[in-house]
C-alpha cells in the first residue's frame, strides 16, 4: 500500500503538491523551465536566457546630485551587433535611469515608464513622480515578474534628488533592491565598486570629480571588460535639472603594449 | 619491483591507469574531492628599480577564515620571490620544490638564476598535472637582464607583464592598477600602489582580509620582504569591561566553617623509576 512504509523510505505525506526540495510548477502559472526553455503548451515567451545584452551601469553620488555612465554596445552573446544602444534616460526633471542587461526588457519597461510620465503630465496637477517612487515601482515590477519565473532581464540604477538630497539606488532582475552612494552593474560591481569606494571614503566629491572618476572607471572597464565599447554616454542629475550628454569616444592607453615580450 | 641498485624507470608520458577507474567511483558515488581554495589577492609590479610583490594575508576555509595572517610570498632564491593562490598547500609545496630546485642550479653554474629559468620550471610542472595541481602564481625577480613578472596559471600557461594580480581580488586590484600603473615609478610610489591595489582586494572581496604584505626586490642589493608592512584590519579595542569591583555586591553575612581533621595517616609509595 502506498501509505506503508519503513524508516529508509517513508510514504509521502501527500500526492499531487509539491515534493519537499523539488522545483514545483503551479499550476496554471508559467511551467517549469526546462534545459529546451520553452514549453509547447504556453506560447508566452519566457526569459530564460537574455538574447542582446549590455554590460555595466556605474552610478556615482555626489555632493549636489547624481553621476550616471553607460557605454552603447548591444552584445549579441560576443558578437558586438547593435553600438549605439543608448541606455541612460531622462525620466523627468529629477530623475534619470540607466539599465544595463538585456536589452529588449529594458526597451519594454522604458516605454512603459514614458507613458507614465506622459499620462502624469496629462494629469497636470504639477506632481511629479520623485526617484525613491521610481526606485520602488521598479522593484515591486521586478520582484513580481521573477516570482512569475519570467524576470525581465535588468539591472536597473534610479538616479535623481529628493527633498534636497541626492538619490542613488539599484534594482537588479531577482528585485533586490539597495540605495547606496556608488554603485555599478555588471562586471563593474568587480572593477568599478573599489576604485568608487575609495574615493568616496576619502570625503565629500564635487560634479567635476565625480565625473572625472567616473570616466576613468569607464576607461578601466574598457581595458578588462571583455563585452565593453570605447563609445559611451554620461548622465547628470542636480537639483537643477537632468542632462543626459551625447555619447562619446574613451581615451584609452596602450601604449605598455611595447613593454610585454615573452622573452 | 624496484630496488636501490635497478630502478624502475617510470614510463614516459601521462599516466591514464586510474582514469576508468575514477570515473566508475564518480558514478557509484563517490566523487574526487574538491580542492578548498584559499581566496586571495596577489599582485607584482615592475618600478624604476626592480620589483615589489604584494599578498593579502587570509587562508580560508570555503565561508571560514583558517588563518588571520599567513605568508602568501615564498621564498625561491635570493633575487625572485613568487606570490601564491590556490590551494595553500599546492602553493607551498611547489614553492619549495622549485626553489631547491633554483638552489642547485645556481650550485651547478655558479651565477644566479634567471626569472625565466623558474617560470620554466613552474610552468612544466603544473602542465604535467593538467591542473590538478591548483596554484596561480606571481613570480617577480630580478636577474641580468633587469626585473621581471611573470603570471603563472594552473594549468601551466604563463604571461610576461608590467603588472600582474591573481586571485579571487584580482579584479578588484587589477581595477587599481589598470587606473593608476605608469612605467618608472619611484619605490614610495610604487609601494603604495600595490599597498592600495591589496587593501583593494581586502576590503572589497570576502576572499582576502587582514594585513598587507609586501617584498621589494630591487636591481640592487638584496630582497626586502616586509611582512606585515600595514595591519589593514586591527581587532577592535574593547570599550568596557565586564569585570565587577570588589564591593559591588553587598555582602550581608559571614560564616566560616573550618573543616575538621579526623585522621591524619602516612603511606610509604614506592618510586616509579630507581
Amino acid at each position: 500500500m502506498s501509505f506503508m512504509g519503513d524508516l529508509m523510505n517513508p510514504a509521502p505525506l501527500w500526492h499531487n503538491g509539491p515534493s519537499p526540495g523539488a522545483f514545483y510548477s503551479f499550476p496554471g502559472n508559467a511551467t517549469s523551465l526546462r534545459p529546451t526553455g520553452h514549453t509547447v503548451q504556453d506560447f508566452r515567451a519566457h526569459s530564460a536566457t537574455p538574447i542582446t545584452t549590455t554590460t555595466t551601469v556605474i552610478g556615482l553620488r555626489f555632493d549636489k546630485g547624481c553621476v550616471l555612465a553607460a557605454d552603447t554596445l548591444g552584445s549579441y552573446g560576443s558578437l558586438a551587433r547593435f553600438r549605439d544602444c543608448n541606455r541612460l534616460q531622462k525620466v523627468n526633471d529629477l530623475t534619470l535611469l540607466g539599465a544595463g542587461g538585456d536589452y529588449a526588457d529594458y526597451q519594454y519597461l522604458r516605454d512603459i515608464i514614458e507613458q507614465k510620465i506622459i499620462d502624469e503630465q496629462c494629469i497636470g496637477d504639477g506632481l511629479q513622480l520623485k526617484p525613491k517612487s521610481l526606485h520602488c515601482w521598479l522593484t515591486r515590477v521586478l520582484y513580481n515578474k521573477r516570482s512569475k519565473m519570467d524576470p525581465l532581464w535588468n539591472n536597473y540604477v534610479v538616479a535623481g534628488v529628493q527633498d534636497g538630497e541626492p538619490f542613488l539606488g539599484s534594482v537588479d532582475k531577482l528585485g533586490t533592491a539597495y540605495e547606496d552612494a556608488t554603485i555599478a552593474t555588471g562586471l563593474g560591481a568587480y572593477m568599478a565598486t573599489p576604485l568608487l569606494r575609495d574615493a568616496t571614503e576619502k570625503g565629500p566629491l564635487d560634479e567635476e570629480s565625480a565625473k572625472a572618476l567616473v570616466r576613468k572607471c569607464m576607461e578601466v572597464l574598457f581595458y578588462r571588460d571583455a563585452r565593453s565599447f570605447p563609445r559611451y554616454q554620461l548622465g547628470v542629475v542636480t537639483s537643477a535639472g537632468v542632462t543626459v550628454e551625447e555619447p562619446v569616444e574613451l581615451k584609452h592607453d596602450w601604449s605598455l603594449a611595447h613593454m610585454i615580450h615573452m622573452k | 619491483m624496484a630496488s636501490v641498485l635497478a630502478p624502475e624507470i617510470p614510463a614516459p608520458g601521462f599516466s591514464f591507469e586510474n582514469c576508468q577507474r575514477n570515473a566508475f567511483l564518480d558514478q557509484k558515488g563517490f566523487p574526487a574531492p574538491k580542492a578548498t581554495k584559499t581566496g586571495t589577492t596577489i599582485v607584482g609590479i615592475i618600478y624604476a628599480d626592480g620589483v615589489i610583490l604584494g599578498a593579502d594575508t587570509r587562508a580560508t576555509e570555503n565561508t571560514v577564515v583558517s588563518d588571520k595572517n599567513c605568508q602568501k610570498i615564498h621564498y625561491l632564491a635570493g633575487n625572485m620571490y613568487c606570490c601564491g593562490a590556490g590551494t595553500a598547500a599546492d602553493t607551498e609545496m611547489t614553492t619549495q620544490t622549485v626553489a631547491s630546485q633554483l638552489e642547485l642550479q645556481r650550485l651547478h653554474t655558479g651565477r644566479t638564476v634567471p626569472v625565466e629559468t623558474a617560470a620554466t620550471l613552474l610552468k612544466r610542472m603544473l602542465f604535467r598535472y593538467q591542473g590538478h595541481i591548483g596554484a596561480a602564481l606571481v613570480l617577480g625577480g630580478v636577474d641580468r637582464s633587469g626585473p621581471h613578472i611573470y603570471c603563472i596559471y594552473p594549468h601551466g600557461s604563463v604571461d610576461k607583464l608590467p603588472y600582474a594580480t591573481m586571485g579571487s581580488g584580482s579584479l578588484a586590484a587589477m581595477a587599481v592598477f589598470e587606473a593608476r600603473w605608469k612605467p618608472d615609478m619611484s619605490e614610495e610610489e610604487g609601494k603604495k600602489l600595490v599597498r592600495d591595489a591589496i587593501a583593494a582586494g581586502i576590503f572589497n572581496d570576502l576572499g582576502s582580509g587582514s594585513n598587507v604584505d609586501l617584498c621589494v626586490i630591487r636591481t640592487t642589493g638584496p630582497a626586502q620582504y616586509l611582512r606585515t608592512y600595514e595591519e589593514a584590519n586591527v581587532k577592535g579595542k574593547k570599550q568596557g569591561s565586564y569585570r565587577y569591583p570588589l564591593g559591588t555586591t553587598a555582602v550581608l553575612r559571614q560564616r566560616i566553617i573550618p573543616l575538621e581533621v579526623e585522621a591524619v595517616s602516612v603511606r610509604q609509595v614506592q618510586p616509579m623509576d630507581e
